[in-house]
């Protein structure tokens, strides 16, 4: 691969790049995420090869990444010259044969398309791409447009622009949906300050969970005393329930190392590390060529694109710690200790990684950045509400009819997204809560459904924004086990340096277990109430002193099932064998 | 517990990969497990004189993380996912099928070295839930009547190849 070193580089790269996303024949594009590959794309793409290969058919084969509609994997894109490009969903090995007939004939005899798309906005840039000229196919008007489907009407698709889009391997593709440009145009034509100046504008926070303005961070970091700081990307996604970051990892690394360079550049910083957790083979897959790929073209390492900048990125791996999401445990685990945390009072801005000052942001918040630097701070913070600038990834699960990965304005509410997008509760069964910000999170039942999603409100509403895990539940779900659930988890997470968490959560989980097998007492939500408030009081870090938010938010909003399985020894949802 | 006798080279090997580096003792000992499954006492131990790292370190860092493994595991691991997600809908009832099946508790590996059954934390597959996931394969949608099959399959893969 030939370095990139001025703006005909990188525009030349633009066009192969285009060449390879609108090709003059025929392409066929499966989705192979890890949430595709578990259910057949795998096997659907070795099929499809298999087929072109002995038919000797002329067809670009190629994989992408996860467009988010979960609920209709595997998905198989097919793009042809001079027509809209057709979805189809649910393809098997079986299917491929007169599936790829019925490519060759132009018609729909053996599936019919789940949906088209007609022109392809890039976000990264602002162009619009069309994939036909002229009026829509005769035989295509039966099809939905994918953005009038109710699942993607209301989304904005920013951090995941490129999942789904293109081949998360090919670099060009990158490029060519706008990909690296402005990381060209920091190291060209603007100053450290000027960015982080940007990126303060934009009103970017924090996409892990905790909100904090982004910018701020990095101007803290950048002010730091220190000859070597460090820019971190937190891919530890420990949140059950949660896989935005995996998707874009999987989906659009080179949005998450470009994100990176440019953050480096505004801080100083000359090193950097992907923080991925073990659970997520395909993502270490996917960023360890993204990286190398960005290597050979100069675009990582050192004299980036000729600027005379250097900086390059390492990828650590976790080791299955829920607690190493946690930034100064994550920099414990980095440096090859246990990933306890420490206390706060000194900033990892100032004393990070090495006790060097140190910059952490998550996948989501790096994959924002090239945007805002491309786009502008204006056009960026226009979208969302006040104090809440941009859109959010969640993963809609659950109890949902469309389960899926979604991007959306902040602000939208949350019964837009589980009613409008997500169809809300299938199989006729009553909508109970919707459970958000992992086990750091809370309940929210349906009385809170028109609470806009932000930072803010959702933290009135009893629960957080956290990184983006969406659970609803239904009535069979019974909320004192789900408060259980969230304590088990947390107490075999607790890094047990510091009591209140190590003891507190387990003695909780105790009087939890006692109250779902029938041995519950009159006093014992009060006992909760007061140990949470200890635990919250007294614990080190976020995990801590979070840990008794799922018990506190179920207590305030399902009281009633709480008594009810204390005095009428009933489990009102059936979920407690013991007291079923 | 070290019936698998354990190669200095090989772990020298990795080692030096690394360049002796002692921040990348995790990566280090996912390698070694990677090779031998399971961390023996012998590889802690060549791990800590190889690193300089006093082996109380070393024991630290492998047992604080779920992923390492102090026992031999079996030939097939199962893992049940733990997240919000297959909680809703249904996986601890796939987890006590399981138990029930193999015969264990989740965290034991059966008798005849098959199966080891583990709880993860969350696979991030939650589009799919419930899902268990088998050395590498992820099944999606499970349901607990289809867990006899399934471990059938895993045994009768071994018996074809003709290992035993």
């Amino acid at each position: 691969m030939a370095r990139i070193n001025n703006l005909q580089d990188l525009n030349k790269r633009r066009e192969q790049g285009m060449a390879s996303l609108f090709p003059s024949k025929t392409k066929v594009m499966v989705g192979e995420a890890t949430c595709g590959l578990a259910t057949g794309a795998g096997l659907v793409h070795k099929a499809l090869a298999e087929e072109i290969e002995k038919q000797k058919l002329d067809i670009m084969l190629r994989k992408t990444g996860c467009i988010g509609m979960c609920y209709r994997e595997p998905l198989v894109d097919v793009i042809e010259p001079n027509r809209p490009r057709l979805t189809y969903s649910r393809l098997t090995p079986k299917n491929v044969p007169a599936f790829l007939n019925q490519v060759l004939e132009g018609n729909h005899k053996s599936k019919k398309p789940y949906c088209r798309i007609d022109e392809d906005v890039f976000i990264g840039n602002g162009e619009t791409r069309r994939y036909f000229s002229g009026a829509l196919p005769d035989d295509l008007g039966e099809v939905s447009p994918m953005s009038e489907i109710d699942f993607y009407e209301k989304q904005v698709r920013i951090a995941t622009r490129n999942c789904g889009y293109l081949d998360p391997d090919n670099i060009d593709e990158y490029i060519a949906r706008g990909g690296y440009f402005s990381l060209r145009k920091a190291l060209s034509s603007m100053q450290p300050e000027e960015i982080i100046e940007e990126v303060i504008k934009a009103g970017l926070r924090g996409r892990g969970g905790g909100g904090f303005p982004t910018g701020y961070k990095w101007q803290s970091c950048r002010r730091a005393h220190g000859e070597v700081k460090y820019v971190i990307c937190n891919g530890d996604e420990g949140d059950p329930g949660a896989y935005m970051d995996r998707s874009i990892m999987e989906g659009d690394p080179h949005s998450v190392i470009e994100g990176m360079i440019i953050g480096a550049y505004a801080i100083g910083a000359h090193e950097g590390y992907i923080y991925v957790r073990d659970e997520y083979p395909f993502a270490v897959n996917a960023l360890s060529l993204a990286i190398s790929q960005a290597r050979e073209c100069g675009l990582l390492g050192e004299n980036i694109l000729d600027s005379g900048f250097s900086f390059d990125i390492q990828i650590g791996k976790g080791a299955g710690a829920f607690v190493c999401g946690e930034s100064t445990a994550l920099m414990a685990s980095l440096e090859g200790r246990a990933g306890e945390p420490r206390a706060k009072y000194v900033h990892t801005v100032e004393h990070g990684l090495k006790d060097r000052p140190t910059n952490l942001n998550n996948v989501e918040t790096w994959a924002n950045v090239p945007v805002i630097v491309g786009r502008g701070s204006e056009w960026f913070s226009e979208i969302g509400i006040e104090n809440n600038a941009g859109t959010k990834v969640f993963s809609l699960v659950g109890n949902i009819r469309n389960v899926g990965l979604i991007e959306v304005p902040m602000g939208i509410t949350l019964r837009e997204i589980i009613y409008d997008i997500g169809g809300g509760t299938p199989k006729g069964k009553q909508f109970k809560a919707v459970q958000t910000g992992g086990p750091s999170g809370g309940c929210i039942p349906k009385d809170m459904l028109d609470f806009p999603v932000s930072y803010d409100e959702l933290s009135k509403a009893g629960s957080m924004m956290g990184s983006g895990g969406m659970i609803v539940m239904d009535e069979t779900s019974c909320m004192v086990d789900v408060a259980r659930y969230f304590l088990r988890f947390l107490e075999s997470e607790s890094c047990g340096k510091c009591v209140p968490c190590r003891e507190g959560v387990y003695r909780m989980r105790q009087i939890l277990d006692d109250i779902c097998v029938g041995r519950g007492r009159e006093g014992d939500v009060e006992l909760l109430e007061s140990m949470s408030e200890a635990i919250i009081d007294g614990s080190l870090c976020a995990l801590g002193g979070s840990a008794p938010n799922p018990v506190l938010s179920t207590i305030k909003s399902f009281r009633d099932e709480y008594d009810a399985h204390i005095r009428d020894k009933k489990c009102p949802a059936g979920v407690c064998k013991e007291l079923a | 517990m070290n019936e698998v006798s354990i190669s200095e080279d090989a772990v020298k090997t990795i080692v030096e990969k690394y360049h002796g580096e002692k921040s990348a003792l995790i990566s280090i000992l996912q390698d070694v497990q990677k090779e031998y499954a399971f961390l023996s006492k012998d590889a802690l131990n060549l791990l800590s004189q190889e690193m300089e790292i006093p082996l109380s370190s070393v024991y630290e860092v492998s047992t604080f993380y779920n992923s390492f493994s102090l026992v031999p595991r079996g030939r097939h691991v199962i893992e049940v996912c733990a997240g919000t997600a297959c909680h809703v809908k249904g996986g601890p009832k796939l987890r006590s099928r399981l138990e029930t099946e193999l015969n264990l508790e989740c965290g034991e590996t059966t008798e005849d070295r098959m199966f080891t059954l583990e709880e993860v934390r969350c696979l991030g597959c939650c589009s799919l839930a419930p899902v268990v996931k088998v050395d590498g394969d992820i099944h999606a949608y499970l349901e607990e009547d289809k867990i006899p099959g399934i471990l059938k399959n895993y045994r009768n893969e071994r018996r074809q190849s003709g290992e035993n």
